[in-house]
């Protein structure tokens, strides 16, 4: 019987010549990444109480990017103790405020192909778009694996996510993942494996994949992983990671999952979620008259160097209405380097936008992008439940960075099909 | 283990930003962080749960981040054990490392706020002692049972630790 990549990493990971759904395997980590909020000040503190060196110093990767950029006390507490941590830890793998974990991750050559990894963090299943496992796990969960080397895991169901065609000019990832929200609810595919694949997915970028990946958290699944291609390896080797072989993990032609879905690329119009969860989503041109004050282009899911790049293809010659805050908070500070360096950010800010240092800041509600009371925003975030954007008072939309851009333009949502 | 205590009854889709907010994250002190917890769906939450309630939500129960807090503030305001019909995976990991076991109940529609129930956890029994009535619920699978009873994973490495030096 064939096997998954899914599968064919949890073996390698625990040591068997095969597994299935339902095993329950102990898995040796390849990496394990912790931020600045799951790291050192909890799970940092709680190795130290259990007294037990981290189990393998080149495995762990520490990012700072949640309380970073942010002048009030308490935030400047959390970077102190991260600081201080990896220090006397001597973390050989320290990145200090250069953007958000689940981007910085791959982007400074930790991600390969077949690799088993775990992140304390939700999201942590965005290095799934280059053929990796990874799951998330919580702040004690992390403790155990820093200490051990080791997790428990039970192997998941497959699901193949075929995304036929191809995706029109103004829709993106964004749009698909949405669309997977809105049909299957944010619980569709609970403990599964979603397997995005099919001729939409490779004709996608290989940053656009990430967006899919990055919300395999928003439909309930254990992640979300997609097979190597050309493209992978390339913007990998533009990352530094090279000696790359694609071939090594594809799943099986004989493979079994649980369930098939296709989705119509061609058909696919602007996905719009409305507040206050992701499972809301509608295509765009349903929204009709919504105002917004703020539209936010940020996080891991939505300010990547080809996120700002769409959004500059709609907004290039064009002002944001009056009325509206545009802000964009790059995801990392290399993208921004190179997107200032080739004018996407200049198009940006020509139009109007106001640029935010680098980091977690308005997906979370901190930072300038933090919604105000009553304030209606879209973003092109991955969550917009009641208070964590801004207060319970606030509404936020979800949408892609094409959608997000078109509806700073026009002051309300707007399908950016008709601005390109 | 058999836990006895009254119900905290919620609906679906309880998300973490609900049972740990932001504000709540960065709040000085312990005791101004846990108050937090639920305070924009029920404010007398908090207040009034006791040592040994026991939380019962309907579908998705702890949708959203990694962050361990909302368990661990489930558990400070007094919750020792959750019922829902389904669980974010990552909730449902971080409550047995905390030590508050997470059962899937498909019946918690028929639980009402302030119910007193009685959670046996090896038989896989929830005796609603307000109505008279029972439903079936998961059993603890043996190797999280034995983490539990250590006290959460934190209390499981110290002993295998301890037994290794
Ligand atoms: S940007 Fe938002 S979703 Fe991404 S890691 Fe930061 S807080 Fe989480």
């Amino acid at each position: 019987m064939g096997q998954t990549i899914s599968e064919k990493i949890l073996a390698r990971a625990s040591g068997q010549e095969t597994v299935k759904p339902g095993d329950i395997v102990t898995c040796q980590v390849d990496l394990a990444m912790v931020h600045d909020s799951s790291g050192p000040r909890t799970s940092g503190k709680k190795l130290d109480e259990l007294g037990v060196p981290v189990w393998d110093m080149s495995k762990l990767v520490v990012i700072s990017d949640h309380y970073v950029n942010l002048d009030d006390a308490a935030a400047k507490n959390v970077q102190d103790i991260c600081d201080t941590w990896c220090e006397t830890h001597k973390v050989q793998n320290f990145i200090r405020n250069q953007g958000i974990c689940h981007i910085v991750l791959p982007q400074e050559g930790h991600v390969k192909p077949g690799m088993f990894c775990v992140g304390a963090d939700s999201h942590s299943t965005t290095a799934g778009a280059f053929g990796a496992f990874m799951v998330g796990v919580g702040a004690t969960e992390i403790t155990g694996v820093m200490a051990t080397g080791e997790i428990w895991a039970r192997v998941p169901e497959n699901v193949r996510m075929e995304v036929t065609g191809s995706l029109k000019p103004g829709v993106a990832g964004k749009d698909v993942i949405l669309k997977i929200c809105g049909d299957h609810g944010i619980m569709g595919f609970g403990y599964q494996v979603v397997e995005f694949c099919g001729e939409g997915v490779t004709n996608m970028s290989a940053q656009d994949r990430m967006t899919l990946t990055n919300m395999a958290a928003e439909i309930g699944a254990k992640t979300g992983i997609i097979a190597p291609d050309a493209k992978t390896v390339e913007l990998l080797a533009s990352w530094g990671v090279t000696g790359i072989d694609p071939a090594e993990w594809q799943s099986d032609a004989d493979a079994v999952y649980a369930k098939h879905i296709k989705i119509d690329g061609d058909a696919l119009a602007p996905q719009v979620a409305a507040p206050s969860s992701p499972e809301n989503a509608d295509d765009v041109g349903n929204y009709k008259n919504v105002k917004l004050n703020q539209a936010y282009l940020g996080a891991c899911t939505g300010a990547k160097l080809e996120d700002l790049r769409m959004a500059a293809q709609v907004m290039k010659g064009k002002k944001v209405a009056s009325g509206t805050r545009f802000l964009v908070a790059p995801s990392t500070v290399k993208m921004r380097e190179i997107a200032a360096a080739e004018g996407t950010l200049g198009i940006l800010e020509e139009a109007g936008a106001t640029i935010l240092p680098s980091g977690c800041g308005g997906c979370i509600g901190l930072g300038d992008a933090r919604l105000a009371e009553d304030a209606v925003g879209i973003s092109s975030t991955n969550r917009n439940f009641v208070g964590r954007a801004g207060p319970a008072s606030s509404k936020l939309y979800l949408a892609s960075p094409f959608t997000v851009a078109a509806s700073a333009v026009a002051g309300e949502i707007a399908d950016p099909r008709d601005m390109i | 283990m058999i836990q006895k205590g009254n119900a905290w009854k919620y609906g679906s889709n309880i998300d973490t930003d609900l049972l740990a907010p932001i504000s709540a994250l960065t709040a000085a002190k312990p005791e101004e962080q846990y108050v937090q917890c639920l305070q924009d769906v029920d404010p007398n939450f908090a207040k009034s749960c006791q040592v040994g309630d026991v939380f019962v939500a309907e579908d998705n129960l702890g949708i959203g981040s990694s962050r361990e807090w909302a368990p661990q503030y489930l558990r400070s305001c007094g919750i020792r054990v959750i019922l829902a019909k389904s669980f974010a995976r990552i909730f449902y990991r971080n409550c047995f490392n905390l030590a508050v076991p997470a059962l899937v109940c498909t019946e918690t529609h028929k639980i009402s706020m302030g119910d007193e129930l009685e959670v046996d956890m090896e038989k896989g029994v929830v005796r609603n002692l307000t109505k008279g009535e029972e439903y079936a619920c998961d059993t603890v699978p043996a190797h999280l049972m034995e983490m539990v009873n250590d006290g959460g994973l934190m209390e499981h490495l110290k002993k295998r630790f301890k037994k290794a030096s």
